[in-house]
């Protein structure tokens, strides 16, 4: 059984864990068990509680044993990006000035896949307040690949998507701000999902770029994406920017692609893009073709802006976002003996990475007197360019596909000191922020080197359940998405 | 106003280093002058956008101002409040001064 358990999805687990055949605590153990075999060479973990991981999973097995309903998530084991507040547990996003840090309360996501019967399994790795795509700049350890550990996972949600992909989790939480969810998943053949800026509760996430950051699921399958999504979407009264619409059923509502209009942008397929990765997309949007959807050629004219654009945002509302780490009110302090100034300048310096003071800089700069208006002011009217780009593509087609990412899971190392470089791997999952569209990321096939590619559905705003159909069905095609990595 | 740009030397990184409370090494403002103005380059291409008719837009989904009840209702006691504070004395938390003299 507990080889069955190891390789199972979300929503076959919860079901054997529901109707008795297994226990959450079973299910628990074979997952710690992965994990103790596989962390330290990839280091998806930073916080792992067994004792706790335990306990959370007798919970669900006293309600079962007590004849109560245990939730749609029962007995799941879940990994959790250490973006998302628990309290009293370790919650550092990545840095050392949150390493012993420890939240008085509980995200609402965090809380809700807990009540839903889900079992935390452990805090994932990440780039230091999610700013980074390859997990490089984690403010404790190096991520690996478990395709190729001499690779990055991608970022910022890195360990979430190892921890699925190496079978540690059957689901993670992750958070998406320019691609932290989509990219990694692309990187490490899973899938991830981008809910609309709005759809998921951002309340004990640690924040980045508010206007652009939200939490969604990482899996195997479309179906446990869904099934995540169903629990952590709706509206938070603790997050004013948390949508009221009513939370559709996503899993029961997954359905043919018949006649579904997918919009193939040419601007996805231009310079820059991998030949091989072009060749699996091409061949992935063929298959939704074969199985009854028509393409419709479109145009986002403003695609090669995306990044200028999402730099300017994002780096400016993070500047601003990480004032709060001050030496003052939580988090570490050092330094600063001769006055409250030295105190902030000298804590900052000393206990947030160098990609962060990079953002902070450059944020700070675009907001600066003379420059707001040069280029602030500039990010956003362009920011709505690209957004119009979407409205006016959605008038002809329901989703829109492509690539998650230009290329391949790049080599650890390989960008780290060339910043720009590093931005513009994400420049085909900065759009869908920018605009607020969900878009997920699913595997579409391996590069010669075996390297997963991703494939990328993007949809209307709050239109989930379209973009899962048309993932769902693409993987009801394939079988890209069940291959097991080497580790 | 769209044309006035600058790169970025250590004179301005110092600057904007102190307005958000960041102290650098001398290495370290040489390394943000030099990445830094890599970006803001590559940044200028929005210029060959037109936007003189264009709205700004802050944010994706435009939400009018959100409102709840103003009940008082249950918050974090002080003791929580100040459990992560590197330093507190009292219920407050403590700083070096502030105010000179």
């Amino acid at each position: 059984m507990a080889e069955e358990v190891a390789s199972a999805t979300a929503v076959e687990i919860a079901r054997m864990v529901a109707g008795g055949s297994i226990s959450a605590r079973e299910v628990a153990l074979t997952f710690l068990d992965r994990i103790e075999k596989v962390n330290s060479s990839t280091n998806a973990f930073l916080h792992v509680n067994q004792d706790w991981s335990l306990s959370c999973a007798d919970l669900i097995d006293q309600k079962i044993a007590r004849g109560e309903n245990p939730g749609p998530l029962a007995g799941v084991p879940i990994a959790i990006k250490d973006a998302l507040c628990i309290e009293g547990a370790p919650t550092t996003c990545g840095s050392r000035i949150l390493e012993d840090y420890r939240p008085p309360y509980t995200a609402t996501v965090v809380r809700r896949v807990l009540e839903a019967g889900a079992v935390p399994i452990g805090k994932t790795n990440m780039d230091e307040f999610a700013m980074g795509s390859s997990n490089e700049s984690s403010g404790f350890r190096k991520c690996f690949n478990p395709w190729d550990l001499s690779r990055a996972p991608g970022g910022s949600s890195g360990g979430s998507a190892v921890a699925v992909a190496a079978g540690m989790a059957p689901v993670a939480l992750g958070s998406d701000t320019g691609g932290s969810i989509r990219q990694p998943a692309a990187f490490c053949g899973v899938t991830g999902m981008k809910p609309t800026w709005g759809r998921v509760s951002r309340y004990g996430l640690g924040a980045f770029a508010s206007s652009l950051d939200q939490v969604g699921p990482l899996s195997r399958t479309v179906e446990d994406s869904a099934l995540l999504l169903s629990v952590i979407a709706g509206h938070d009264e603790r997050d004013s920017t948390s949508l009221p619409d009513p939370v559709d059923d996503y899993r029961s509502a997954l359905g043919s692609i018949k006649g579904l209009r997918v919009g193939v942008p040419a601007e996805y397929f231009g310079e820059g893009l991998d030949g091989e990765v072009a060749a699996a997309v091409r061949a992935a949007i063929a298959t939704l073709e074969e199985m009854g959807a028509s393409l419709v050629e479109v145009s986002l004219p403003h695609l090669p802006y995306a990044v200028a654009a999402y730099c300017i945002v994002s780096m400016a509302e993070s500047s601003s976002n990480l004032a709060r780490y001050d030496g003052v009110h939580y988090g570490a302090r050092k330094g600063g003996t001769r006055g409250i100034d030295e105190l902030y300048a000298g804590t900052r310096a000393q206990l947030l990475g160098r990609e962060v003071k990079r953002r902070i800089m450059l944020g700070t700069f675009v907001l600066s007197s003379g420059y707001y208006d040069a280029y602030y002011l500039k990010g956003l009217k362009a920011r709505r360019l690209i957004r119009r780009d979407f409205e006016e593509a959605f008038e002809k087609v329901d989703v829109i596909a492509g690539p998650t990412t230009p290329t391949a899971a790049f080599r650890i190392g390989e960008k780290i000191n060339d910043p720009l470089a590093m931005y513009l791997s994400d420049i085909f999952t900065i759009s869908a922020p920018l605009a607020g569209i969900p878009a997920i990321s699913v595997p579409c096939g391996f590069t010669s080197e075996r390297l997963p590619v991703g494939f990328q559905i993007m949809g209307r705003l709050l239109d989930e359940k379209t973009v899962l159909s048309a993932a769902a069905a693409f993987q009801g095609a394939t079988d890209f998405h069940e291959a097991a990595c080497p580790l | 106003m769209a044309g006035e740009r600058a790169g970025i030397d250590v004179g301005t990184v110092r600057y904007v280093a102190g307005l958000c409370r960041l102290e650098l090494t001398g290495d370290e403002e040489e390394l943000f002058a030099a990445q830094l103005s890599d970006i803001l380059n590559y940044i200028d291409k929005l210029n060959e956008l037109d936007t003189s008719e264009v709205e700004p837009l802050a944010q994706a989904i435009e939400i009018p101002n959100v409102f709840r009840d103003d009940a008082p209702r249950g918050s974090l006691e002080v003791s929580e409040a100040l459990a992560n504070a590197p330093e507190k004395t009292g219920g407050f938390y403590k700083v070096p001064a502030v105010l000179e003299g």
